[in-house]
């Protein structure tokens, strides 16, 4: 039933979710493109999130590639899911900045209807339905893998998942990290990680990975002291959802370098 | 071959009418009240489960009276319409006044040609940057489209609660002073008894999510 210009109130339309409302009237995201070449479309390089004892920790350099080309030089791929959880993407940029759109519109949404938010569970396994939905695309390389953090409030701790291409979703004990320079972040993050590390520790460890990689790998952009480009860097903890000021991450990122 | 009964339509319209209006005056009311820095939205609810007043989208809030399950589908029509327009086109793009005028259509739509009218009154309330830019609109079950400044009251006792708080109110006031008027208001149409309280409020302080629910202690302590 609707009246005139009125409002979508459907008997058949699925209850609290958006993506579901979205299919519903055809508006869903189609994540099938039409031929079979390869697109070279900007790509989102290296995320890496760590738990700390308040949380969790994420953070993202701040590069775009197509090919060997520097697409973006200040690109966000780190953002708020909702007031208690992080998300960070890499891979096809654009279809990757979308799916964070739709994730972010489909928690708050129902949370508005259903009163409450999805658990911590509900909303990493949600992500993983929305990252195997947009399979046929990755078959014609455009791939997108999130990286998804957040506190859990009725366990009291943080908690952090992994993706793969096919939507596979793994929750991850202390760090995780995705994207070109996903396997050096995680090879700096094993010898270097400990158990309880403090809010400070933890943003030293994570731009000092971020730094790292940017060494090895030449698609993850180092922080740039000349042109003032840092890495995104927000924590997830009892308090919820914070980005760090970008200061405090410029001279964290200056200490790193120096001593590198 | 029977013939249907002619009625007239002003007949038919007024019967409508006064079943509507009977099913909302059973019915607790709500109040908003514009303060120094938002809109409060409050009203008598037993049930701490069962809510009346809702977010809708950034700085829009809902609030319905009547048949629960009538204004709880009004509820959820708003927030999908706002998350569809904020999802294609901007956040900024979602307006109190294009969302009140849809549950006009809705509800002036059901009254006209659906079985039975809705027995429900809405109201949709949205704040601005400053006083000046706040809207408070207010829809009646024939989909009637009222703006209205400073206070605003819905239900059955819509009328006496506008008058006591008309009496009082005045622009700029704190939250405790506006929380205070609309308790007394809701009161004295309670004929003194008030088994619990629901209230929420629209604060231009809270960041991008400008709305936040009162606890009981909140609303009873003021």
């Amino acid at each position: 039933m609707t009246g005139g210009d009125g409002l979508v109130l459907e008997a058949g339309t699925p209850a609290s979710s958006f993506a579901a409302l979205l299919r519903s009237r055809g508006l869903d995201p189609q994540w099938e493109t039409g031929g079979d070449g390869e697109v070279d479309a900007p790509e989102g390089t290296t995320v890496l999130a760590l738990r700390y004892d308040e949380g969790v920790i994420m953070a993202g350099d701040r590069r775009a590639t197509a090919g060997s080309y520097v697409a973006h030089r200040r690109v966000q791929k780190v953002y708020p899911a909702d007031s208690y959880s992080a998300v960070a993407i890499s891979g096809t940029a654009g279809i990757a900045i979308e799916l964070v759109r739709l994730f972010q519109t489909e928690l708050e949404h129902y949370e508005k209807i259903e009163g409450r938010r999805l658990s911590l569970a509900g909303k990493a396994n949600h992500l993983a339905s929305m990252v195997r939905r947009h399979l046929p695309m990755a078959f014609q390389g455009l791939v997108v893998i999130p990286l998804f953090c957040g506190y859990d409030e009725p366990l009291e701790e943080g908690r952090l998942y992994s993706y793969d291409v096919v939507g596979g979703s793994y929750e991850e004990t202390d760090y995780a990290a995705t994207g070109s320079g996903g396997r050096d972040a995680r090879l700096y993050l094993r010898t270097k990680f400990t158990d309880g590390l403090d809010e400070v520790g933890a943003l030293e460890l994570a731009v000092a990975a971020l730094v790292a990689v940017a060494e090895e790998d030449t698609a993850t952009g180092g922080p740039d002291l000349k042109r003032g480009i840092y890495p995104n860097v927000v924590t997830v903890s009892d308090r919820g959802y914070a980005e760090l000021a970008e200061d405090r991450v410029a001279e964290m990122a200056r200490m790193v370098m120096e001593r590198a | 071959m029977t013939m249907p009964f002619y009625v007239p339509p002003e007949q038919l319209m007024k019967d409508r009418a006064e079943y509507a209006r009977k099913g909302i005056s059973r019915g607790k009311s709500i109040v908003a009240v514009e303060f120094a820095d938002g809109v409060l939205l409050l009203g008598e609810n037993p049930s701490g489960t069962l809510q009346k007043i809702s977010e809708i989208y950034d700085r829009i809030a809902f609030a319905g009276v009547g048949k629960y399950t009538e204004f709880e589908q009004l509820r959820i029509g708003g927030i999908r319409r706002a998350d569809l327009t904020g999802y294609a086109y901007s956040r900024d793009d979602v307006m109190a006044k294009s969302l009140a005028n849809a549950y006009a259509q809705t509800l002036g739509h059901v009254f006209t040609q659906e079985v039975k009218p809705f027995e429900v009154e809405v109201m949709v309330v949205e704040i601005g940057d400053e006083h000046e830019t706040s809207r408070i609109y207010r829809v009646t079950y024939d989909g009637t489209l009222y703006e209205e400044h400073g206070i605003s009251a819905i239900g059955g006792a819509a009328e006496d609660l506008a008058r006591n708080l008309g009496a009082v109110y005045h622009e700029g006031a704190s939250l405790q002073q506006a929380l205070s008027w609309a308790k007394t208001a809701c009161t004295s149409v309670a004929d003194g008894t008030v088994s619990g309280w629901e209230g929420a409020v629209l604060d231009r302080n809270l960041g991008r999510r400008a709305f936040r629910r009162l606890s009981t202690e909140e609303i009873e302590a003021a």
